[in-house]
């Protein structure tokens, strides 16, 4: 299993595809930045929506309830899944029940963190991804690198190619518009034929028991209105308490997201049409824990905009799969830890704790924050690893001791100037995509002593 | 222990002691919602057309659209230039060149109109069809989001969206593409 410092060598290795991917993101991050201060009252508005999404974390039992019932009065089934097997198994009994084996879904990241797609294929179940950025790392048989720009890592000779040999584009035809013209074709065949469509959720409310789907596509609308069974998978943590509450979160989420005004389509959810079934199903997978520890609580805020990604720097040169987990990113590096403290302990330490990404939250997550505090829970719990525990350790001894720092300062600078070679050699990490310093002719210490009295 | 009620019980014992929440008043902005509309839903994809009378728009939408293919109207006044949807299978409409739309009403700041089932009759219409027309009134027009739930308050429907512009995508490089599985076009005009 490789960790995120592995994975990013491995992503850093191509040096112009690196220097793209993080252009493109920050271009991205730009236009947020122009949409946001298009807007006077920006400020006010990630306030209340931070502060609603706290005041319902304070009473999601309540108002998991409050939505359940009403779902349900809406002719709505409503499924509980205390994690990520139990919401596949939910999914396929539904699915069983209707005698479906091939069905359409729209974008939602609960899905992949469950890996319902490959659970699905094992029964039998042809699944296919309609977001375009999702149907292209499908076909390539990738997940997706960014929760918003799903394939963001690709070139669109790469999804050319694809398309080629999978939807029968001529070779080497890499104009967008022509490929999504294919997709746009291909997909359409299967919204026309498939019974049964699975999507996300962005808000529930629990004064309606009503759900949104935002989407620029229209993919998420175009399977479930054509659909018999429309089943809607959500975290817990989706609810608002009042309908006019999303006034607040759709102004803030696709200007965060793109840089758009809002999405093109902000459907909402109500009751099924005559004939159809709905089902939503409420999952928890780790996020009660969550709720429970106070100081990585505010995560559960979170509307999956992407800017903490965007603006990242970490993010932006390293890409999303080095992450190895569903949701990349800073707010990702919060969220994997609480599902697995071992398996993701190297992703709070992929940051540089600039705190860009708590900067431009529409929810005021204090990401950066979060990441520095799970640093600490990790190491206390042993998951920093031995080189990490060691270095540590001498850090300590060095610092704790005046001598032993003067000496080892003084050391370093003799060997910066030199026997530079010592230091300026791929076995230290530190100069890897880095120049070492210039090491300077006396350390402050002997620079004050021979000041002081001047 | 049901998973139901297993979530709840944690839930319960994990949540913060009960917070209150701040309230958010939209501050009033002084600004032409019309001009507003128009510059944003071009920036979008979209183009806005600005009419008098629904004679205006019936013959824009002769003079651009007759005889292109399939047309469906959901506007009273304009039955004769389409057809009513009358079938009951949403997948009938997967030809449709242009649906003619009513809307509630129409949000200045990011060029969104409202629609609900009883002003589709079926869901997917606005979704499958190649090209879409919608009529909005101008004194239907308001400033925000926030405006925009006032209006629907506590109003039923089992379905209701927010259209702002062509369906579109930009996954490929970031190249905006029009048209990825909706709508290709999309004309609003307010009368």
């Amino acid at each position: 299993m490789k960790n995120h410092a592995q994975l990013s060598q491995e992503f850093n290795a191509n040096e112009p595809r690196v220097n793209w991917h993080d252009e493109t993101l920050w271009w991205v991050r730009q236009k947020r930045d122009k949409a946001a201060n298009t807007l006077p009252e920006w400020e006010q508005l990630r306030e209340a929506a931070s502060s609603i999404k706290y005041h319902t974390l304070s009473n999601l039992n309540d108002y998991l309830q409050q939505f359940e019932a009403n779902a349900e009065q809406n002719g709505v089934t409503v499924h509980w899944a205390a994690d990520a097997k139990e919401h596949n198994e939910i999914v396929h009994r539904i699915l069983a029940a209707e005698g479906v084996n091939r069905i359409v879904k729209s974008k939602s990241m609960l899905t992949e963190e469950c890996h319902l797609n490959p659970y699905l294929a094992e029964k039998g179940i042809d699944v296919i991804d309609t977001d375009l950025g999702e149907r292209i790392v499908q076909l390539a048989d990738e997940p997706p690198s960014h929760i918003v720009l799903p394939c963001i890592h690709k070139k669109k000779e790469e999804i050319g190619e694809l398309f080629h040999e999978h939807l029968g584009t001529a070779k080497g035809e890499a104009d967008p518009q022509v490929l999504t013209a294919a997709a746009r074709v291909h997909l359409r065949e299967k919204f026309l034929t498939r019974r049964a469509a699975i999507t996300g959720v962005n808000f529930a409310i629990a004064e309606t028991g009503e759900f949104v789907v935002c989407t620029n596509e229209g993919n998420a609308d175009m399977g479930a209105h054509l659909a018999d069974v429309h089943i809607a998978c959500m975290g817990i943590e989706k609810l608002i308490p009042q309908r006019r509450h999303l006034s607040i979160y759709l102004r803030l989420l696709a200007r965060s997201a793109t840089g758009q005004p809002v999405t093109t389509y902000s459907s909402h959810f109500r009751r099924p049409r005559a004939g159809q079934q709905m089902h939503i199903v409420l999952v928890d997978n780790g996020r009660s824990t969550q709720l429970g520890r106070e100081e990585f609580r505010n995560s559960l805020k979170c509307i999956r905009c992407g800017a903490c990604m965007n603006t990242c720097p970490v993010y932006r040169r390293s890409g999303g799969h080095s992450y190895h987990t569903a949701i990349a990113g800073p707010i990702g590096a919060i969220l994997a830890p609480n599902l697995d403290m071992k398996q993701y302990a190297d992703l709070p330490f992929a940051s540089t704790l600039c705190g860009s990404c708590s900067n431009v939250c529409p929810v005021k997550i204090d990401i950066h924050d979060q990441l520095y505090k799970w640093r600490q829970v990790l190491m206390k719990d042993g998951q920093g690893g031995a080189a990490k525990g060691l270095s540590m350790k001498a850090m300590n001894f060095t610092l704790s001791s005046p001598g032993v720092y003067r000496t080892a300062g003084k050391a370093g600078r003799w060997f910066l100037r030199n026997v530079p070679f010592v230091v300026n050699n791929p076995l230290n990490p530190w100069y890897k995509q880095r120049d070492m310093p210039e090491a300077p002719k006396q350390s402050f210490g002997e620079w004050y002593q021979q000041n002081r009295k001047k | 222990m049901t998973s139901r009620e297993k979530i709840l019980a944690a839930v319960k014992k994990n949540q913060p002691e009960l917070a209150p929440m701040a309230e958010y008043i939209q501050p009033e902005r002084a600004e032409d919602l019309v001009a507003k509309f128009a510059i944003v839903l071009d920036g979008i994809g979209g183009k806005a057309v600005m009419v008098q009378r629904m004679e205006e728009i019936r013959q824009h939408l002769q003079e651009h659209w007759l005889g292109k293919g399939r047309i469906v109207s959901m506007v009273p006044e304009l039955r004769d230039l389409g057809e009513q949807p009358s079938e009951v299978d949403p997948h009938q409409f997967e030809n449709v060149e242009l649906a003619i739309l009513p809307a509630h009403f129409a949000v200045a700041e990011n060029s969104a109109v409202w629609v609900t089932e009883e002003l589709l009759q079926q869901r997917v219409l606005p979704f499958i069809t190649q090209n879409l027309a919608v009529i909005v009134r101008r004194e239907r027009l308001v400033a925000t989001m926030h405006h925009a739930y006032e209006l629907i308050g506590n109003g039923d429907y089992g379905f209701g969206t927010f259209i702002a512009g062509p369906s579109k995508t930009a996954d490929i490089e970031q190249s905006l593409v029009l048209g990825a599985h909706g709508s290709k076009s999309m004309t609003v005009f307010l009368l």
